[in-house]
This record gives C-alpha cells, structure tokens and sequence, in this order.
C-alpha cells in the first residue's frame, strides 16, 4: 500500500494524470483526416509501383506515429517505459525478413513444381 | 549511488531524465515504471503482446500472398461500392476509416475531460466513442455479408483468384472485429462508472478493492487507440497493398 500511495505524489511542476490542452488532441484528429485521405487518393488516383507503395507506407507511419505519441501520450512518458514498449517491436523486423525469405522460396519451388506439370 | 534522491514529505522525489533515466528506473527498487499507474503500464504491456499477434497476422498474410502463384484479388474492386450511380473504389473502407478516427478523437477528449473531472462531458463523449465503435463494427457487419453472399468469398476460396484472400481477410478483419465489439461493452463499463461517480467517490471497481480513479477512462483510452492503431495497419497493407 506504501508504494502504490507514493506513487500519487506528483513530479515537480506535474499535475495528476496526463492533462494536455484539448487544442492538440483537435489539430491531431485533424492531422489524421488529412493523412486518411492522402492514402485513400493513393488508391482513388490508382498510384502504382514503388511510388505507390511509398506513399502507403509513409502515410501508415506518421499516422501510427501521431496515434501512439499523442493520443496515446507516449510522448509525455518516462523514457524507462516507451523503451520497454517500443523498442521490442522492432524485433518483429526480423520475423518480416524471414516470412519476406521463406514467400520467396515457396514462390519459386511452386514455380518450379507447376512448370514440371505443364513438361 | 551518490547523486541525491532522498525525498522528503515537503520535496517529492526527482527523477533523473534521458538515458540516466533510464538506468536508474531499471535498476531502482520495487517499480521501473515511475509515474505511471501500475493499470495503466499493464495495460501497455497487454497491448505489446497484442501488437506482437496481429503482426504475426499480417507478417503471415505477406507471406501468403507473396508465395501464391494465383493472381491476387484486387481490393479496391472487391470493396468498391456504387453510391448515386456512381462506383467508387474502396469507399466503404475509406468511411470504417474516418469513423474509427473519430471515435479516437472522440476518446482522446474524454480522458482529457476525465482528468479534469468532469463528468458529464467524459460521460458523453465516452458515450460517442461506443456509438461510432458500434457503427464501425456495423459496417463491417455489412462488408463481410456482402462479400460472403454476393462475391461467394470464403476462407477457403473465391471466384476472384488466390485463396488465400478470403482466409486472410476473415481471420484478420475478424480478429480486428472482435478487438472493437469487446472495446465498445469495455467503453460502456467504463461510461456506467464515470455517470454514476463512482470515480469521484472512489468507490471500489467490481472484483478489485482498489479505489476507482479517472486514470481507468486513460487505460480504457489506450486499448481503443491502440484498436485504431492496428486498423492503420490493416488499412495500409490489406486495403491499399
């Protein structure tokens, strides 16, 4: 009980609980209409190729980026717990590498098992 | 450790910032997480694991789709709808996504709200953010009827090209589905509570004898970002791909 009640006190110059002004929550919603859009355009004006893949990608981040450090105040939190949150994810990198290495091989060994069926 | 934390009841603890930080946070007694409620770094951890699961979905849906050999159904057809005459591709999903958007906006405001103990307005918009979650998982209700009875999609096949659509769509939509079905009755938990003041009374929660604080509207608010977060992603790499 001692630490959960030590805990209550708050850091120098910090209020209990993340309190922000609403004005940032209102322009990031807006940030994120725009971005939702931008990526929407990308399929409506039928981008194709590396551009279109760029632009999805680009528009996936900042969004996830806006959600994660604003909404979700990481960029308000101690350095010790967005670490430990964030920093694992980039550990799914290499599950991607690998599922990106082992699609290719299947890719190949079925074009090669369909090509001996049509021989 | 030689530089200074001692506290006393006049000048709370200072905690050293940056990479320091960091050190002193890990390597201090009973709790790494300072000034967090300990809910709301369970909460955080609960959503890394659930970040780790749809990105096995997703990784595993790369996986299928490069590796087929049959063509891949274009999504922007598949989901297009004819509104006023006109067929406009993917607009369906474009809306899910503005409605999802603004059900976090709509959450965002009401932690704030929270934190500032006002009740009513945190009652409320806690209240539009389960509506506008309910419309979404209507939508979706809606799109999976469509492609299950008019477009003969299932999860083990289509007449449209690769199979692997149809079970990739299903389980990750599906899963995506279930996170915000179980979102809304948590919104609506969590709204009873707020309306009925059980936070400004600090009235212990259902099987826990902790106090009730306005922190729970924040927890509440990390899980539904965090839903908005992985349709982001869906977004990006089912809809747009």
């Amino acid at each position: 009980m001692a630490h959960a009640e030590a805990q209550q006190h708050p850091v120098a110059g910090h209020v209990e609980g993340q309190q922000h002004p609403i004005g940032i929550y209102l322009k990031i919603w807006g940030l994120l209409f725009v971005l939702s859009t931008a990526s929407y355009l990308v399929d409506y004006f039928h981008f194709q190729g590396y551009l279109r893949w760029f632009l999805i990608i680009l528009f996936m981040l900042l969004k996830a980026g806006l959600i994660v450090a604003v909404f979700m105040h990481m960029l308000w939190e101690r350095l010790a717990m967005v670490y430990a949150i964030l920093v694992p994810t980039v550990l799914l990198m290499v599950l991607l590498g690998i599922g990106a290495l082992e699609a290719d091989y299947t890719f190949f060994t079925r074009g090669v098992f369909f090509l001996k069926g049509l021989l | 450790m030689t530089q200074g934390t001692r506290a006393t009841a006049a000048e709370p603890l200072r905690l050293a910032e940056g990479i320091q930080g960091i050190v002193s946070d890990w390597s201090s007694d009973q709790r790494a997480f300072k000034n967090v409620p300990w809910g709301k770094a369970m909460m955080w951890i609960f959503l890394l694991s659930d970040t780790f699961i749809f990105s096995s979905f997703l990784i595993s849906y790369m996986t299928v789709r490069m590796s087929t050999t049959d063509p891949w159904p274009n999504p922007s057809e598949v989901f297009a709808l004819t509104l006023f005459g006109h067929k406009i591709p993917l607009i369906l999903i474009a809306i899910m996504t503005f409605v999802l958007i603004s059900s976090s906006g709509t959450m965002a405001m009401a932690v704030n709200f929270g934190y500032r103990k006002d009740r009513v307005k945190t009652f409320v918009l806690l209240l539009v953010t389960a509506a506008l979650g309910a419309t979404f998982v209507g939508m979706q209700a809606f799109e999976w009827t469509k492609l299950i009875v008019d477009e003969g999609i299932r999860p083990w096949g289509n007449p449209l090209g690769a199979a692997q659509f149809g079970s990739t769509f299903f389980m990750i939509t599906g899963f995506h589905g279930t996170h915000v079905s179980i979102g809304v009755i948590f919104l609506l938990i969590v709204a009873t509570k707020v309306i009925r003041g059980d936070l400004d009374h600090e009235r212990p929660g259902f099987m826990t004898g902790r106090k009730g604080k306005y922190e729970i509207v924040e927890i509440m608010g990390l899980y539904w970002h965090f839903v908005d977060l992985v349709w982001v992603f869906i977004f990006a790499v089912f809809y747009l791909w």
